[in-house]
């Protein structure tokens, strides 16, 4: 798929753990402000790819990385990459929702702070800001002392969005974000990525096919490592050239 | 099916006497020093000085002493232990520097308290000219709680789920800004009762304090740090082995005193430990 001005580009990406190769000679490509979906099996490389794109693949030990990745045309494997700008641009959310076990305040405000913001007046105009970004500030705008553990699991994913949008990012990975919230909370975040995308690139690995299908524009289909198919959405579901893409996406394994 | 319920039973009854036998000397001991010493317990006897040879008046300054002590050793082993704790679990990679350093703090906590009382010498007191003093006293048991406070703190400090420093990282936090701002936090309750714990043991040892700082009989509060405390620990020592005819009475509420000490850092430290895991919700 040709893609002019991509956000991300990555070229023939190698990553090594230690001997094991999770990636192969992965190439794609991402839109701006389009909803990206990554899928494939269990131990494809899906989140090891995603978790590419803010190096936190750093943080495992005796990772190697051979290959380009660019965002914005940087490339972000250069020995002089500014981690905490990079960190700041890409942003990511977990599969479990997993709040700080503080305030809900102090959650959104997380960021922020370790940024340098120190401004109670501007801190409160990020909270709002970024709370109505994911549609929880009416609901929580008196409660926002209340431990952020209190709430359900699919408004504690929303504040974990939220608390990622405080930063303000560019690209937000999400990695599964859905596996723990039941089917109507899926769908409401699923609605909510829809609203995002229009200010953000957005990049989900998933393992539901549905929500793939239902929630992105391109899909990236990966097996043990490699890239197989790389599409919009709608032609990888509905007229997959590569015969692996479609037994997955038809149940036949998976 | 009779044989093996009956086999059970055998069973889960020596399990419970195994119990029962811990609690036993437990209960003995507190049973012994509280009907011998409480009668001896007095407000004079908690803040005068010893009088007549020891055989009568108080044990101020063998109190003062051990908080003087217990505070010294603190001051020294917690910076350092929390310190390197952190160092330990959040920063070093794995490599053959770090495992020495683990197998010397193992090693460290298997040594006899009489072998760092007789470093202590050695090092503080002679060596480097401190003399018998609680400055010594203090580095000593300081060394010697050290491995406690550093294998407590690093336990707490990895009992903090992973998820949160991926966050914090994803966050574009630095190290040491994740540590502070979400690690500490979550670890404090498990890092302060290991702490005390270690504290406490410390409070009570005498081997360490016999050479380093320890006065058989000093019936004046310390002025600097150069100076010799008598301390709780060696004055039970003195009192029942070095001092012929002192009072029984005297010798159970001395051991008493000591008890409580190190009894009330203990509830303490399991009051922090059992309100923080009230709380504690991953």
């Amino acid at each position: 798929m040709i893609i002019e001005k991509p956000k991300i580009k990555v070229e023939n990406l190698d990553l090594y753990y230690g001997s094991f190769q999770a990636l192969k000679k992965v190439t794609i490509s991402i839109e701006e402000k389009k909803i990206t979906s990554i899928i494939g099996p269990s131990g494809c490389g899906k989140s090891t790819l995603l978790r590419v794109f803010n190096r936190m693949n750093d943080l495992v030990e005796g990772i190697r990385i051979e290959g380009l990745v660019e965002i914005d045309g940087e490339n972000i494997y250069a020995k002089d990459t500014n981690m905490v700008a990079l960190r700041k641009k890409v942003g990511m959310v977990f599969q479990r929702p997993n709040p700080f076990p503080l305030s809900i305040y102090d959650n959104v405000i997380y960021g922020p702070r370790v940024h340098g913001e120190r401004n109670r007046k501007k801190l409160d105009e990020i909270v709002e800001k970024s709370l109505r970004a994911v549609l929880l500030f009416d609901e929580l705008k008196d409660k926002l002392d209340r431990s952020a553990l209190s709430l359900s699991l699919e408004s504690q994913q929303r504040l974990c969005i939220s608390r990622l949008l405080a930063v303000q990012p560019d690209v937000i990975l999400l990695d599964e974000p859905c596996s723990a919230l039941d089917p109507m909370a899926t769908l409401k975040i699923e609605e909510l990525l829809q609203v995002l995308k229009n200010d953000y690139t957005i990049l989900i690995v998933t393992h539901n096919m549905q929500q793939a299908a239902r929630a992105s524009d391109n899909t990236f289909y990966m097996l043990l490592g490699e890239m197989i198919e790389y599409g919009p959405t709608e032609q990888v579901f509905t007229n997959p050239k590569d015969k692996r893409t479609e037994d997955y996406i038809t149940g036949r394994f998976g | 099916m009779r044989d093996s319920r009956r086999y059970e039973r055998v069973a889960f009854g020596v399990m419970a006497a195994a119990t029962g036998i811990i609690i036993a000397p437990v209960l003995i001991i507190l049973f012994i020093v509280l009907w011998y010493g409480v009668p001896g317990l007095s407000l004079e006897f908690l803040t005068a000085m010893p009088r007549d040879g020891m055989r009568a008046g108080g044990i101020f300054p063998a109190i003062v002493g051990t908080l003087v002590l217990t505070i010294g050793t603190a001051i020294f082993s917690i910076p350092l232990g929390i310190l390197a704790a952190i160092y330990l679990n959040e920063y070093a990679g794995k490599n053959w520097m770090t495992r020495l350093v683990e197998i010397s703090i193992i090693n460290l906590a298997g040594i006899p308290s009489i072998v760092y009382g007789l470093f202590g010498l050695g090092l503080f007191v002679t060596f480097l000219g401190f003399g018998a003093s609680i400055l010594a006293g203090s580095l000593t048991l300081a060394i010697m709680t050290l491995p406690v406070i550093i294998t407590a703190t690093r336990e707490a400090l990895s009992s903090v789920p992973q998820q949160f420093r991926e966050v914090s990282f994803s966050l574009g936090a630095s190290r040491w800004q994740t540590v502070r701002g979400v690690v500490l936090p979550n670890a404090i309750p498990g890092i302060l009762t290991g702490t005390i714990l270690g504290l406490s043991r410390a409070a009570g040892e005498t081997a360490p304090i016999l050479f380093t700082v320890a006065a058989f009989y000093l019936p004046r509060l310390p002025e600097s740090v150069f100076d010799q405390v008598m301390a709780l620990p060696y004055h039970i020592y003195v009192l029942s082995t070095q001092v012929p005819n002192v009072s029984m009475k005297i010798q159970y509420s001395t051991v008493l005193v000591l008890v409580g000490m190190v009894f009330i850092m203990n509830i303490i430290a399991a009051y922090i430990r059992s309100k923080f895991r009230k709380r504690k919700t991953w």
